[in-house]
């Protein structure tokens, strides 16, 4: 086999993950609304791998992006105009700039006290959210009236075909930025400040700023898929802003792997498939699971599922185990 | 006098929040793990209090004996769990102890119920005592004078102490300690099953201020973690100057500014943190 048909191989597996959400499209029926689940998922856990898989950002804060999106495209909506597309993008940008602005102050710090920090600040947020009653409906959180129609066409049905397809495309868009950030200058720079950051100032890299240019990047994402949760859940609540909710999107993407293409797919899918089987016998028995699964990931396979994947290839192909990452 | 009742009940209530983050101190500041399962450890503590108590035990044996059990459960789990992390990133233990937590929620709530779990306290703490200028509540005096000697006996244990020495010594330098004839592991087991201990303890004579719920373990871990770090990361003083200027300020803030509380304690956690990223007291052998 040529370099090049391996290549092209390769590309063709990529359209896999696409495949599949297509054929969950047409054959989903009743489990459309869980697959849009999965797939706001998918798109949170893509902005976390952002922030905390490339540039080693640990925080336990992420949720206060997704909420902020979440309560943005609410508040939009019911104040402002009811097209997704225009609150999607308010949404989005409320999210990133609180992102920059949050972390212009907190990335001074790192380790546990950044950990700290950004937990303190997502139960500021939270708080705000539950005083603020006028704007945001404290403890009874938002409900959305009727979206209009996506691009003037596609009207929100009530099998939720429309917002399905929503997600999925704007999780399209957004895994390819991210793999092009990633793979750009200012991703690598990324890599190389989780790896040393005193190491990469030495050489001149301005580490702060680069932290806080995917810091607001990683928030823009995460408030994507808080407004699309939003939009396509039609309420928003304050578990959107809760620390149960930055570690569940924790979990999703260890347990899918961390600077893995498909690990936010394969992690987000995996748990809110999990979760929605075990909540059907026992709403608490989820918890066990996932926490045992948890514990699985960091003592057995460290590289998430899709390393697990990875592990058994190489296995098979006779190659030599390879220990952790570099 | 609303000024000396907001003073006295965020002593009592910082001294809580001490007794349960002393314990972390030692875990996350001392031994340096990540160790968010701190507060299930609290949580088990009371529940097992709560248990005793209904069984008919008195309110002290159940808190000896939860503190008792608690310490041997984490020295139990310092083996099987903690000590493949020791060598492992701050995420992988924030992660592993974080699945922790969630299964000693589920497990609880499969056997409690997600209710509150009410743990009544013995009748010598019910009342109220003459403190000269007024009268009050006789178990948060209680708090306040447990929470003292408690600060007076860890400083002792590790100021002062062989075993002090021999802690700093191991956290320092492993290498070293062993070479001088240390036993490094016994050590960790011990301390991390006294840290255990301590966050029981604090669970159960605070469950009046704290009320025991499966989730208690996520919604005061918070609370927990922000007093060590604005102590400054394993500094015994700075967490016990930290629990009081918290519990004041969220005592305070709730007496004051009811709507504004919340806001206040973590606006000064925000600050106090920014400001001094290393905690009130830094540590000294920080390097």
């Amino acid at each position: 086999m040529t370099a090049l048909s391996e290549s092209g191989l390769r590309r063709l597996w990529h359209g896999l993950p696409w495949a599949l959400a297509l054929l969950v499209y047409f054959t989903g029926g009743g489990y459309l609304g869980l697959g849009t689940h999965a797939l706001v998922m998918i798109l949170f856990a893509l902005s976390l791998d952002l922030a905390l898989g490339q540039a080693g950002i640990i925080t336990m804060g992420h949720a206060a992006f997704f909420g902020i999106g979440a309560y943005a495209a609410g508040i939009f909506a019911s104040h402002l105009s009811a097209d997704p597309l225009l609150g999607l993008a308010a949404a989005t940008l409320a999210a990133s700039l609180f992102g920059l602005l949050s972390g212009a102050f907190i990335l001074h710090t790192a380790g546990v006290t950044l950990m700290m920090l950004t937990l303190a600040v997502s139960a500021l947020l939270a708080e705000f959210a539950n005083q603020a009653h006028g704007l945001t409906g404290g403890d009874d959180g938002l409900q959305l009236g009727r979206m209009a129609p996506l691009l003037g066409l596609f009207g929100f049905d009530l099998w939720g075909k429309t917002a399905y397809l929503y997600a999925l495309a704007v999780l399209f868009l957004w895994s390819l930025a991210a793999w092009r950030i990633m793979r750009s200058p200012f991703g690598r720079s990324l890599d190389g400040i989780r790896q040393n950051p005193r190491r990469m100032r030495a050489i001149g890299t301005p580490v702060w700023r680069r932290l806080v240019v995917a810091y607001g990047l990683s928030a823009a994402m995460a408030g994507s898929a808080g407004a699309l949760e939003a939009q396509t859940t039609r309420s928003v609540g304050l578990g959107a802003l809760s620390v149960l909710t930055s570690g569940t999107v924790l979990v999703m993407l260890v347990l899918g792997g961390t600077r893995r293409s498909y690990g936010a797919f394969l992690g987000a899918t995996v748990y809110v498939v999990v979760q929605d089987f075990a909540a059907e016998i026992d709403p608490f028995r989820w918890m066990f699971v996932i926490g045992l699964l948890l514990m699985a990931v960091v003592l057995i396979f460290e590289n998430g599922l899709t390393g697990l994947g990875d592990a058994a290839r190489r296995a098979l192909a006779g190659l030599p185990r390879r220990s952790g990452r570099p | 006098m609303i000024d000396a009742t907001i003073l006295l009940d965020g002593l009592a209530y910082g001294m809580v929040l001490f007794i349960i983050s002393v314990g972390l101190t030692v875990t996350m500041g001392l031994m340096r793990v990540v160790n968010l399962a701190h507060g299930a450890f609290a949580m088990i503590g009371g529940y097992v209090a709560a248990m005793l108590v209904g069984a008919g035990v008195s309110f002290f044996a159940a808190a000896g004996l939860a503190t008792l059990l608690v310490g041997m459960i984490g020295a139990v789990a310092e083996l099987a769990v903690y000590r493949p992390l020791y060598r492992k990133g701050e995420l992988a233990q924030a992660l592993m102890t974080f699945g922790l937590t969630f299964v000693v929620i589920a497990s609880l709530t499969s056997g409690f119920g997600t209710g509150i779990k009410t743990l009544p306290l013995p009748a010598a703490l019910g009342g109220v005592v003459d403190i000269g200028f007024r009268t009050y509540p006789a178990y948060r005096l209680f708090l306040v004078a447990v929470g003292l000697g408690l600060a007076l006996l860890l400083w002792l244990l590790i100021d002062r102490s062989a075993y002090g020495a021999r802690l700093r010594a191991a956290v320092d330098n492993p290498r070293m300690a062993r070479a001088v004839g240390i036993d490094v592991n016994l050590l960790f087991t011990v301390t991390f099953a006294g840290g255990c201990a301590l966050a029981a303890f604090g669970g159960v004579i605070g469950a009046a201020l704290l009320p025991l719920e499966p989730f208690y373990a996520l919604r005061y871990l918070v609370l927990f973690l922000v007093v060590v770090g604005v102590g400054g990361i394993g500094n015994f003083k700075g967490s016990f100057l930290a629990a009081i200027l918290l519990g004041v300020i969220d005592t305070g803030g709730k007496y004051l500014m009811p709507q504004a509380a919340a806001y206040l304690f973590y606006g000064a956690v925000l600050a106090l943190l920014l400001l001094r990223p290393n905690g009130l007291m830094p540590a000294k052998s920080a390097t």
